[in-house]
């Protein structure tokens, strides 16, 4: 019996509206109590938690590690590892690989890898439509067979409202969670930032707020005439919140995701045309800004994550309208949601920053994580929520370093990573 | 403190009133050399300049080719079609090799908002904007605002009108950081789809109704206006524009009588500028092109650091 013994924490379990100093055991990599532990020759690891704040493991809904395909971008190891190194023990991947995700045969492949290779807990998601396409539904009874999680074509949107209203109709046979990336193609256009003063000034093509609302609205439409729940990934604009506060009052089956670039970053960061400040959605304004932050307090928003987006150097190192979007995010974002959300702008307590990137995605994926409770599997986060640090990107373990965070000073930190009773990372 | 110090024209943006005036002094230096038999000063022998040109271009080309010469620096042109951009280099390795081969300047043109500015960032060389994407065209800027200076006393205070295709023109945005800058009354003057309302944030009025700017404008500035591929869901047509924001005999009649016709060419004739208009007494579009000689003469000479600055 291998017994991990973490003593004197303060252990944060929203799932289990918990906040109390205590002990905690974990036997063979799975929760215990401590009179479960009944072998006193087993050697016990013991890590002393004064301090800090012992956490159910955090887990990412949203990430992109580059395999099969891309790997020089980021492998599902190295991706694993930048995760464990932001205090994960769990990820969710996006199924734009190459190969697309959007069969059983390349979901079983980025699963045996993640097997093989990965430290943290990977899951994955399976396409919406074949290659991503909007056309045609994928398999999902097949893909469920081979383990995704959830559907979505992120990174792309289905056009079209009929195809989607099937494909969210269909998930619901399965019980099926249904992710969407918000993105209205003749609103957006070849648009690579915020439309607004900003783009204007630097004579790049805007990309408008209501592009991702009129998607965001269509999919409330949706959920109510399927009866089904969507979820909206990555919202970035102010209008996006207002229409989901609305429709989740009258009871609606819709949801939402924030990233924290954008709530620490705004449209005028790209007046360097540094193409580290380009991703999709856009960068907004203080306004959505604010919005975002109310959004996540009064709980409309109710899921933190990174849209981790690994891209090599020499991709992003072009003219801006030619740069891949999207940035790195799973070293960083922890510690960007404490230090604005907790610190700077004190609008979520701790509790509530832990139980969105626990209970909550845990919830919307069902997976079997994201609580303390006897018998759960025992990941862990260590947390420091008070501890400064600058955020190195060349200490980074992801494979890119495509990241707008490089030096910046940190208020908060996940200090140790444990999966399954294992330590995997520490700082 | 030295009046320039920058080793690269990005654009207008960026610049103080000071560095604008600066500039146009020294053109006003240069303007001179062009008037004379010998046309050619030594104020850059000996320095290479590399016009990289990734769009296609004659007019500024052949005037920043003719600049160089003048200030007898040695000159090649790159255009896209013969240089390896096509062969899936990037524009940061050609511009390195630019460098390699010791370029003291690149002329740099390309349809990409922000590329003089990637290159200027990674680059000794100095860099010179002939024009990047929709965002800035500061040679142009720089000598339509000298235009403008040679026929009125100051910038301050005219009522300058730029009309047309507002949003993708970099010739309007460096019109309007120099303008602004120096204390001219800006209105830009397009339909709602090319002129947006945003456009006030920078400090210039926005308007719908030609004939509502033609009695107080000292100055009214055309620009090309295209109907081509993607500009078929802003306007429905060229007959509709012309009807609209043409500027037509009728039209002209109403300007002020000392009112300055620009246009940054090549012109339409019949569409935003009616043809004996553009020919006409108010109208200094050829002057432009003789004042951007002189212009970008006083941009390389200031940012490649030459000496000797003509009597």
């Amino acid at each position: 019996m291998s017994i991990l013994h973490i003593t004197n924490g303060r252990i944060i379990d929203p799932a289990n509206k918990r906040d109390e100093i205590a002990d905690l055991w974990i036997a063979d990599g799975v929760i215990v109590e401590k009179s479960a532990i009944r072998n006193p020759q087993s050697a016990i690891e013991t890590i002393d938690a004064s301090g800090l704040v012992v956490a159910p493991g955090l887990i990412d809904s949203h990430v992109h590690f580059r395999e099969p395909g891309q790997a020089y971008k980021e492998t599902i190891a190295s991706g694993s590892r930048a995760a464990a190194a932001g205090g994960f023990t769990s990820v969710v991947c996006m199924p734009n690989t190459s190969p697309v995700a959007d069969n059983a045969g390349t979901i079983t492949l980025i699963r045996e890898k993640a097997r093989a290779s990965a430290c943290v807990n990977v899951f994955t998601t399976g396409a919406i439509t074949k290659g991503l396409a909007g056309e045609e539904l994928a398999p999902y009874g097949a893909m469920i067979g081979a383990g995704i999680v959830a559907i979505t074509d992120d990174g792309h949107c289905v056009q079209n409202h009929g195809v989607m209203r099937r494909a969210v109709e269909y998930a619901r046979m399965f019980d099926l969670t249904v992710l969407d990336h918000c993105q209205d193609y003749s609103l957006v256009g070849g648009g690579i930032m915020h439309e607004g003063e900003w783009s204007l000034r630097l004579g790049l093509p805007g990309w408008p707020r209501a592009g991702e609302e009129m998607i965001v609205a269509r999919n409330i439409l949706l959920a109510e005439l399927c009866d089904s729940p969507i979820h909206c990934q990555h919202i970035s604009s102010g209008g996006s919140v207002r229409l989901l506060r609305e429709a989740r009052a009258r009871g609606v089956k819709i949801s939402g995701e924030v990233c924290p670039h954008h709530i620490a970053l705004t449209d005028d960061s790209l007046q360097t045309f540094d193409s580290n400040y380009k991703m999709n959605p856009p960068l907004r304004t203080y306004r959505d800004i604010d919005a975002i932050i109310q959004g996540l307090a009064d709980g409309t928003l109710d899921i933190l994550c990174s849209d981790h987006a690994p891209h090599a150097f020499y991709e992003k190192e072009v003219e801006l309208d030619q740069a891949p979007f999207g940035i790195t995010g799973l070293e960083s974002e922890f510690a960007l949601f404490c230090d604005i959300l907790l610190h700077k702008k004190k609008a979520l307590t701790l509790n509530r920053i832990i139980e969105m990137f626990t209970v909550n995605p845990a919830k919307l994926l069902s997976l079997d994580r994201g609580t303390l409770s006897v018998g759960a599997p025992g990941d862990v986060t260590l947390v420091d929520p008070d501890l400064e640090w600058t955020f190195d990107k060349q200490k980074s373990e992801s494979l890119s370093r495509n990241t707008p965070f490089h030096g910046a000073r940190l208020k908060g930190r996940a200090v140790r990573t444990i999966v399954a009773g294992e330590t995997v990372w520490a700082v | 403190m030295n009046a320039w110090t920058r080793k690269d024209l990005l654009g207008l943006d960026e610049l103080s009133p000071a560095e604008i005036r600066h500039i146009l002094e020294t053109a006003r230096a240069f303007k001179g050399v062009g008037e004379r038999s010998l046309k050619k000063v030594p104020a850059l022998r000996g320095k290479t300049l590399i016009n990289f040109f990734v769009e296609p271009s004659t007019r500024t080309l052949t005037s920043f080719e003719l600049a160089a010469l003048r200030l007898s620096a040695d000159v090649v042109n790159l255009s896209v079609g013969a240089s390896s951009l096509q062969k899936g280099e990037t524009l940061k390795d050609t511009a390195l090799n630019l460098q390699a081969l010791r370029a003291d300047i690149i002329v740099l043109r390309h349809s990409s908002a922000g590329a003089a500015r990637f290159l200027a960032d990674r680059l000794e060389s100095s860099i010179i904007n002939a024009g990047d994407g929709a965002h800035e065209h500061p040679t142009q800027g720089l000598l339509d605002v000298f235009t403008i200076l040679e026929k009125r006393e100051k910038i301050e205070g005219l009522h300058v009108a730029i009309v047309g295709d507002i949003l993708f023109s970099r010739v309007a945005r460096s019109n309007i950081y120099a303008l602004v800058k120096l204390g001219a009354k800006v209105t830009l003057v397009g339909p709602t789809t090319l002129v947006p309302k945003v456009f006030e944030k920078l400090g210039v009025r926005v308007a719908h109704k030609l004939d509502d700017v033609l009695e107080t404008a000292d100055v009214i500035n055309l620009l090309r206006i295209q109907h081509e591929r993607q500009r078929k869901e802003y306007f429905p047509g060229l007959g509709e524009y012309v009807s609209l924001f043409g500027l037509t005999k009728a039209r002209a009649a109403r300007l002020k009588p000392d009112c300055l016709i620009m246009h940054p060419g090549p012109i339409n004739r019949g569409v935003e500028i009616d043809s004996d208009v553009a020919d006409g007494l108010h109208s200094v579009i050829l002057e432009q092109v003789t004042n951007g000689l002189a212009v970008r003469m006083a941009v390389l000479y200031l940012c490649a650091g030459g000496a000797g600055l003509p009597s």
